[in-house]
């Protein structure tokens, strides 16, 4: 196998060394009648040609989102990723290591995680980020239990603009833990009254921007409301390149922001692994989840950096740690670190006005074919009304080569939104991807 | 997989007598280059995407705007290369060598996986696309939930938790859901963990509303089906278990504590952290086990990437399964289905107690680890749990006349557990003694780790080393272990000396937390 290096003469050599008989000597704790019973369902060794041939036969199966005309967003976001990204990130010394408990020898692991908090605080315009999450669903649930701790009340409001995967990962941890949540309806116009469910009983006001089906979100008025009842805001976006040209939750006074990280330097891969950004302020560093990355100095005087204020982490509180996590997403943070520092201010700036131009372009289009446009603001995705049955216009489509977005009754099945797709409109989108997609739905509709 | 309590935070002054490396005008040390932050020498105006402003430009933002500055610098491609290449060679990988962090399985990472996860049929789609789509895909997840299924002898997995301690919280979540099903939700509230756990186990418990009711572990390292029995009643939910556990050894008393614990009307959670010890060799599911999560990073070699990400399937028992979280993966004639929303369940019998995490799970993870498995095959994972085994019990064989083992010298599975006596009056504790490591080229074992230890020393070498590895590895740790013998405390205390920097002061990292860059502050022309 060639994955393991001992030969047979090796294992025989060890075995006397060790002074055991045979191999089944050391498993002896286990019950003999458990042991190699065999597994008679699997296959045997593969050559690398073979286990290429079998996996490259179910990847060609796939619709790969480069391949069509591509407009499926609604959590995760198809964007041009630098070739460099990729290939820094395969540099062995980030990818085979391990979490950086010996800092002296793990600074290039620490000093990014270092440089990624800092960005992730300046882009969301909060004073302190972590160094990253699983992903942005599992962000927001720990956002939830951070307000919860902080405000030592138990009780979340959910904006009905929130992702409905994350608001159901939110409800199913409460349920667990036995906190109160509110979930607001759906409502693709964003009319509802958010500032009337807080009280002095509330813990948080959970509120996406721009939010699931595409509208952008003032922020300040809650803030407000949730400040003036001593309730905290968590922001959450799922379109990071969106700040880039949408005013920052952290300007907008709120106290938790927590994100997707997926669209910057990360690929789509079906949901996973993407990274989670989590960011708040100051003073509230010390309830916060996840690692974090902090500067201090070695026994020479020199600049070096550590994982810090690990007395909040399970490893050392065991059943009082503000989180159980251990893992992070540190080598998709590394590509969103490298791709943000690529693109600097000036280049996502840039790249957030192409998105948003690219989808106003096709916003105009698809009103112009008399398709109803339903978002009044929105930044690279908006929601629109079909006639007929969204999912079936969609599954069409995609026979014809044609990927239209999400329909709405796929995450919201039975909520009366069975005629709206979520279309969403990055930078890799051409004049003729638009054009295909207007004159699909038109001859659709 | 790491503990850091009880271990001297901040290094002692660097002793002027140790050598130290000769200065020069840069600060490098020949391949060893230092690197600004990136915010030091980036700039606002530069960047390496070119990226031409769209033709026309009207706003549908509202009055939002953005007006805050971003402070983001950029850097073009070759800058950008070299400040990434730079940091990344200050850190130590299982590419470059022998990482024997116990507990954390850094085994090779073949590169077919990462080329298979970047095939466009599995990078490249979206997780929302339609189902239609992407059978290729849903393929490729049932073939891993049948080898993980086989593999572990149980009855069906959920696939999406996102890391070892998301999928505990996975597996504990189905066990209060089938416990609230029977009825008992209100008066079973007690888990049981024993106290060498891992920290995410007690943490996970107390995540979900349970209170932990600690189990004393025996004088052998291993846990009694005795202790069990006595800390059970009516009032406890599961038992929180490793296995293989963290001292390195297989819980005997498995299928008795197993027993036990159906009796008693509770479940049984296993901790599959140290999967790796027993893959193809015995079944989880033939020990009695209800729940287990499985680190695809550990066990099938995804890579660890510097702290993640990782991922953490769960496979459940029978009486598990239905609860099963969203979403679920099936298939009926020939096509394959997505089960993402609790309606879709009516009526079968299926109870989804929610959901963990956005999407599906870890598709980049499951592309590797099938690539693994198909790679190794039944006979190669049954193989390389046994050269785990093997290289383990080779390293303690031949350190145990130097080193001193808590448990005497008796057979263990995948890692060698020492403690410090050994080290007792010499000087040197079991953090200097791994520091010492850095400097010979290795990095250092888990230390301090499982808390039932004193000082211990976790050894991990995995399948993935060689005879000749282990051996100079070993006569390494043998000369080191003599150096400690002969009073070369300085070799010890002083270490690393060799590494791109020596001792951090931890204490002050966290007494005056330092979390991110900000612009100092400008130097003043009466300061000049």
């Amino acid at each position: 196998m060639r994955y393991l290096p001992l030969t047979p003469d090796d294992r025989s050599l060890m075995l006397a060394r060790i002074g055991v008989a045979d191999i089944d000597a050391l498993f002896a704790d286990v019950p003999r009648e458990k042991l190699n019973r065999g597994l008679p369902e699997l296959p045997l060794r593969k050559s690398e040609l073979e286990v290429e041939r079998i996996l490259s036969r179910m990847a060609a199966k796939n619709t790969a989102a480069a391949s069509v005309p591509f407009f499926v967003g609604a959590g995760a976001y198809k964007h041009h990723v630098p070739a460099s990204v990729d290939h820094l990130i395969q540099r062995s010394e980030f990818l085979t290591s391990y979490t950086p408990y010996q800092p002296e020898i793990t600074q290039g692991t620490l000093q990014m995680l270092f440089e990624f908090q800092t960005q992730v605080a300046n882009l969301t315009g909060m004073e302190v980020a972590n160094a990253s999450m699983y992903d942005g669903s599992t962000g927001c649930a720990e956002a939830v239990l951070m307000a919860h701790r902080l405000t030592k009340r138990n009780k979340a409001v959910l904006s009905g603009g929130l992702h409905p995967h994350y608001a159901e990962v939110v409800r199913t941890i409460s349920h667990m833990a036995s906190d109160e949540v509110t979930t607001l309806p759906p409502d693709v116009l964003a009319r509802e009254d958010l500032l009337n469910e807080i009280d002095e009983t509330t813990s948080c006001v959970v509120v996406q921007s721009p939010d699931v089906f595409g509208n952008l979100r003032d922020l300040k008025p809650i803030s407000d409301k949730c400040h003036a009842n001593g309730a905290l805001l968590i922001a959450v976006f799922t379109e990071a390149v969106s700040l880039g040209i949408v005013e920052s939750s952290g300007a907008m006074d709120a106290d938790i922001v927590v994100g997707e990280g997926q669209s910057i330097g990360n690929p789509l891969t079906f949901g996973g692994p993407y990274v989670g950004l989590f960011a708040t302020r100051q003073k509230y560093v010390r309830q916060m989840p996840g690692r974090l990355a902090g500067q201090t100095r070695d026994a020479q005087g020199k600049r070096g950096f550590v994982l810090t204020l690990s007395t909040r982490e399970q490893h050392i509180r065991r059943e009082k740690a503000t989180s159980n996590i251990c893992t992070n997403s540190g080598l998709c943070a590394l590509a969103f670190s490298i791709h943000m520092t690529l693109l600097g201010e000036t280049g996502l700036r840039k790249l957030a006005r192409v998105n948003h131009a690219n989808a106003v372009k096709l916003a105009d289009r698809l009103t112009g074919a008399g398709i109803e446009v339903l978002n009044k603001s929105f930044f690279n995705e908006f929601t629109i009304r079909v006639k007929g049955d969204a999912a079936s216009i969609v599954e069409k489509l995609a026979g014809e080569g044609i990927l239209a977005g999400v329909p709405v009754s796929r995450l919201l099945p039975g909520a009366g939104c069975d005629d709206l797709i979520i279309v969403a409109n990055t930078e890799v989108n051409t004049d003729e991807d638009r054009a295909a997609l207007v004159s699909a739905l038109k001859g659709g509709k | 997989m790491l503990n850091n309590q009880g271990r001297p935070t901040t290094p002692a002054a660097a002793n002027e007598s140790a050598a130290r490396p000769r200065k020069t005008f840069t600060g490098n040390s020949g391949l060893q280059q230092e690197e600004a932050l990136l915010f030091e020498t980036g700039r606002a105006d530069v960047s390496g995407v070119d990226i031409d402003e769209p033709e026309v430009f009207t706003s549908r933002l509202g009055a939002l705007e953005r007006k805050t500055p971003l402070d983001l610098p950029g850097f073009s491609e070759p800058e950008a290369v070299r400040h990434y290449v730079r940091l990344s060679q200050k850190n130590y990988s299982i590419d470059a060598g022998l990482y024997p962090l116990g507990s954390c399985t850094m085994k090779h990472n073949p590169r077919l996986n990462e080329k298979m996860a970047r095939l466009p049929g599995f990078g490249d789609i979206h997780p929302l696309q339609p189902q239609s789509t992407v059978q290729g895909a849903l393929d490729l997840i049932a073939e891993l939930e049948r080898w993980l299924i086989e593999l572990t002898g149980m009855q069906s997995v959920a696939m999406s938790p996102k890391a070892g301690a998301h999928g505990e919280a996975c597996g504990m979540m189905a066990i209060k859901a089938a416990i609230e099903a029977r009825g008992e939700g209100k008066t079973r509230n007690v888990v049981l963990v024993p106290d060498s756990a891992h920290g995410t186990n007690p943490a996970t418990a107390a995540l979900i509303g349970y209170s932990v009711r600690a189990i004393p572990a025996r004088e052998d390292g291993t846990v009694s089906a005795d202790a069990v029995r006595s800390a059970l009643g009516p009032d406890v939910a599961a038992i929180m278990l490793t296995n293989p556990n963290t001292c390195g050894l297989f819980e005997k008393e498995i299928a008795e504590i197993a027993k036990a614990i159906h009796e008693a009307g509770a479940y049984f959670y296993c901790d599959g952290a140290n999967f790796n010890a027993i893959m193809g060799k015995v079944r989880p599911g033939d020990l009695g086990i209800d729940a287990m999560h499985i680190n695809l990073h550990k066990t099938f070699s995804t890579p660890h990437g510097g702290g993640g990400p990782g991922a953490g399937p769960v496979v459940l028992s029978k009486a598990l399964s239905p609860f099963a979280p969203l979403p679920v993966f099936s298939k009926s004639g020939g096509i394959n289905k997505i089960n993402e929303n609790a309606g879709e369940f009516a009526g079968s019998g299926h109870h989804p107690f929610g959901r963990m995490t956005a999407f599906h799970g870890q598709m980049g993870m499951y592309v590797r680890a099938l690539s693994y498995m198909l790679s190794h095959g039944a006979d190669g994972l049954k193989q390389a749990a046994e050269d785990a085994v093997l290289n383990a019990n080779y390293v303690r064989a031949c350190l145990a006349d130097v080193m001193s083992l808590p448990f005497g010298n008796r057979p263990c599975m995948h890692e060698a557990l020492f403690d410090d006596k050994w080290l007792k009056d010499t000087g040197v504790t079991t953090l200097d003694f791994a520091k010492a490591m850095i400097d010979e080229g290795y990095h250092p074992m888990t230390m301090y780790f499982p808390l039932v230890v004193h000082g211990a020393m976790l050894i991990e070498p995995t399948e993935s080393e060689s005879l000749a590895s282990l051996d100079l590895f070993i006569m390494t740790l043998r000369d080191l272990a003599f150096g400690v013998k002969r009073g070369e405390t300085d070799r010890f205390t002083q270490a690393p000396r060799l590494a791109p920097r020596q001792r951090l002061d931890e204490t002050l990292a966290a007494r005056q937390p330092i979390l991110r860059w900000t612009k100092p502050e400008p130097v003043s022309e009466a300061a000049e």
